[in-house]
Order: C-alpha cells, then structure tokens, then sequence
C-alpha cells in the first residue's frame, strides 16, 4: 500500500497556519496534562471534582450490569439444585427437624445472655458500622487498585473510613463523589495496614503488591516470625481501623518479608460495609469529640493508614 | 451468494449526517475508555486499555480523520474512568499521536504490518508511562511485571480492534 494522503497541506498558506496551531494546541494539552501528573505527585486527591461526573454518569450503568452479572452467575446453582432433587428434598427435611432444634437452643442461650448482660450493666454499643454497598466497578486497566463502591457523600461516606466485608478487611475510602466512592484495595500498592499476628500479637504492616496480594513486614527486629498459615487481623494503631478485623493470610515467607493473601475478595463479595474511622467511632461523645475527630479524618484522608 | 454487507450501499442523493461521520470515530473511543465501568473488581491490570486501542485503530484507518489535539478531550475522559492520576492520558496519547505523525512522513511505503509496529510501539509507550505515573504519584512500588501480561495482550488484540473499526467506518460512510 502506498502512503495515505499527506497531511501536508501544499503551498496553502491558511491551511499551514492551521496544521501549525493545531501541533501547538496539541504540544500545549500535553504539556497541561504532564503538570497535572505532577500536581498529583503532591496531592494525589486533588482533581477528585474532575471524577464526579464520569463516576455518576457510570454508575447506574455498573449497577445495572452489576445486577445482570449477579442474575447469570447464579444460574447454575439454579440448574445444579434439579440434580438429584428428590434425595436431597428427604436430606434436608431431615436436616430442618435437626436445627430446629439447635434453633429453640440458641434462643434460650441468647435470652440468657442478655440477662446476663444487664446483670453486668454492659450496653452493647457498637456503632461504627455506617452502611452497606456494593462494589460495582474498578480500575481494571491501570496499575493501581481502586474498586468504585455504590454509595457516596450524600449517604455519609467520607475518605478515610475503613471497608470491610464479613470476611474480612476490603480497603479505605479514597476519593468521595455525591453518590460513589472510590475504595483503595487493600492490595494497592500505597496501601499500608497495620496488623497483627491474631495468635501472639506481634505487630507487623501490611502493603498491598498489586497483584492481589501483600506483603507483610514484621516490626521486630530479628529473623522473620511469620510461617505459612499465619492469620493476621488489624491492629488497630493508627486509629483508622478497628481491632481484631480480619485481613490476610501468611502463604509464603522469604527473608525479611512475607507474602499474604487477604481473606476477603474483593470481586467475590455481595456487600461491604463502611465504618467510621475508628478513632471518630470510640472518641465521639463528649463535647470536644467534633474538633478531635474531625484532625482523625483530615490525618486518614491526608496521607496513608499512620504506620504505628 | 452476493456478500451480505454489499446490500448496504450508499444510495444516490444521500449522504451520512456530519454527525455521523465526526461523531461516530470519538463515541467508539469513548466507550472503549468506559468499558472499565464493567462490574469486574480486578485485582490487578487485567484489562486491555480499549480506549487507547480504538483511539490508535481510528488514527491508523483514517490519517486525515483528527489533528493530534483530539487526545486532549479524550485523554481526559480516558483519565476520569480510569483510575489513573488526572492528565497521564492528556499526555501520553497527545505525545503518541504527534509521534504517529511524525512517523508518518518518514515512512514512503506502509501497510499492515507496519501499523501494528507503529501501533505496538505506542501501546508500550503508553502503558509503561501509565504505569510510571501510576508510580510516581502516590502507587508506591508497583512493579513492572504487574503492566508486563497487559501490554502483551493488548498489542495482540490490536487487528481485532482494527477491523472492527474497519467494520464500524464502512457504515459510518455509507447513507
């Protein structure tokens, strides 16, 4: 094939000047672009306005291919359950009469328990869950880990907060719009989690690899502690995250590091729920409790989890 | 057996709307940038940049079709579904496009083949810059190996993305 027409425009002068300015407005937006990279180098939140409109514009569509997804994968549990659907109709009818049961059970030991709670004058208090969403979308094609989650500041989502599923820890609010919030995964690289070993506490952080894993640095000196098998739940330190939050499993130890799998993935959740930043949830009543949680939110948002 | 796409003929007297013939190369490129709306939570760079790809097809297809500022408003538009830093896509593909032209006026014979080489050539460009951005602007350590796979298949999906487009301009031109 010989060359496609030229774009030399011939002795035309206007249409020189045209193809001029036109590499002159191109080299000037790239020019544009480059320092808004270099803005973001020293605020890489900024610009978040900039996203409000792609991600409202996009998130009806996620959401209802999010539902149309969760309609099809589910259909062949549907067919599955026709295979031998009258064995396992006997089976558990069985099972039924057997929890029933256990079911009258749990009640009894749930009503003492409550007894017992008012005995000891303990309320049970825990108010840091804020809401339940889905994850609906995310960076698929770029190097970092950003999941799009399906509620934003209108329902009180604010940056900083943690996310977790009830398997365990998701990520940390990044970037608010009206109605959605992008989530840092906890497998991003710029996301670091204190933990802790959940059998014998031994503080270590957690950075995510970007590949769906993490890596796990202990925090005392000497040799590696961590073995395959090891459980590590949040720490705690730093006041973003709650305690006791489950958030990755030990796979592998080399030298220093040890590499983990987190507990919870992302793309095979239903739901994650939002909670407040920890240290907000336990310090906030009181009259000075505004001032105090709102330097707690400005400090998560500001930069990474505090390292301990 | 006459070929099915030979009963879409332009009839005589009519033309495509303007919008149509502008309209259609940049809502194909823009819906290539939304595709990372899809409900996949991916835990890493798994999906090729359609954008990039459908922007490099149209440019390559149709040389006098845009001048190089059009990667500004759709690097823009790249950048705020993509999750990369805002302005990595105005840069990267405004650079790849004047790079396109510039190639192209060193080049006296050119045919497929060497469009997948220039094409090739800026999907490295843009990826590895993308990944680099994606560096330097808060990401950490990401490592290289992480872009590596998606560079690869992205370059391989370039002739399927070409004919599509070549397939989406023979209606686009026909009334």
């Amino acid at each position: 094939m010989a060359r496609p027409p030229s774009r030399r425009p011939g002795i035309n002068r206007r249409a020189q000047y045209s193809l001029f300015a036109s590499y002159v407005v191109a080299l000037v937006g790239a020019a544009i672009g480059l320092l808004l990279v270099v803005v973001a180098i020293f605020d890489p939140t900024g610009f978040a306005a900039l996203r409000v409109a792609a991600a409202e514009v996009s998130r009806p569509a996620s959401v209802t291919m999010k539902g149309m997804v969760s309609g099809v994968s589910s259909i062949d549990e549907v067919l599955a359950a026709y295979w031998q659907a009258g064995s396992q109709n006997v089976g558990l009818r069985r099972q039924v009469e057997a929890d029933r049961n256990r079911i009258i059970e749990s009640k009894a030991i749930a009503q003492e328990n409550l007894r017992l709670k008012k005995l000891l004058k303990l309320v049970d208090e825990d108010s840091s869950d804020l809401l339940t969403a889905r994850l609906i979308a995310s960076s698929a094609s770029s190097a970092r880990r950003f999941a799009r989650l399906n509620a934003g500041a209108w329902q009180g989502v604010r940056p900083g907060m943690p996310v977790r599923a009830p398997e365990g820890l998701i990520g940390r609010i990044h970037i608010t719009t009206p109605n959605s919030a992008d989530v840092l995964l906890l497998t991003d690289t710029s996301n670091i989690v204190p933990v802790r070993r959940a059998s014998d506490n031994i503080p270590a952080i957690s950075t995510g690899l970007g590949d769906g894993s993490v890596e796990i640095r202990a925090l005392t000196a000497g040799r590696n502690p961590f073995k395959p098998g090891d459980l590590l739940v949040t720490s705690g330190i730093g006041g973003v995250y709650q305690p006791n939050i489950p958030v990755a499993v030990v796979v592998r130890a080399e030298g220093e590091i040890a590499y983990g799998v987190p507990l919870a993935n992302p793309a095979r959740v239903d739901a994650v729920v939002v909670e407040r930043v920890f240290e907000e949830a336990v310090t906030r009543p009181g009259p000075s409790a505004p001032a105090v949680a709102a330097g707690a939110e400005a400090e998560a948002s500001g930069g990474n989890a505090a390292a301990p | 057996m006459i070929d099915p796409h030979l009963h879409h003929v332009p009839r005589l007297g009519r033309y495509p709307s303007r919008f149509r013939l502008a309209g259609t190369p940049i809502i194909t490129v823009m819906i290539g940038s939304f595709l990372t709306a899809l409900p996949i939570i991916a835990q890493s760079a798994i999906l090729p940049p359609f954008g990039l790809l459908i922007l490099l097809s149209w440019r390559l297809l149709r040389p006098e079709l845009w001048r190089t500022w059009i990667g500004i408003p759709l690097g823009l538009f790249d950048d705020m579904m993509s999750g990369q830093p805002i302005g990595s896509a105005i840069f990267l593909w405004t650079i790849a496009l004047i790079g396109i032209d510039w190639v192209e006026h060193r080049m006296v014979w050119r045919s497929y083949r060497q469009d997948w080489l220039i094409a090739a050539v800026a999907i490295i460009f843009c990826i590895s810059g993308g990944w680099f951005f994606a560096r330097i602007t808060g990401g950490g350590s990401v490592s290289f190996s992480l872009v590596a796979p998606q560079m690869v298949w992205t370059i391989l999906l370039f002739p399927f993305v070409v004919r599509q487009c070549a397939r989406i301009d023979r209606w686009r031109v026909m009334a």
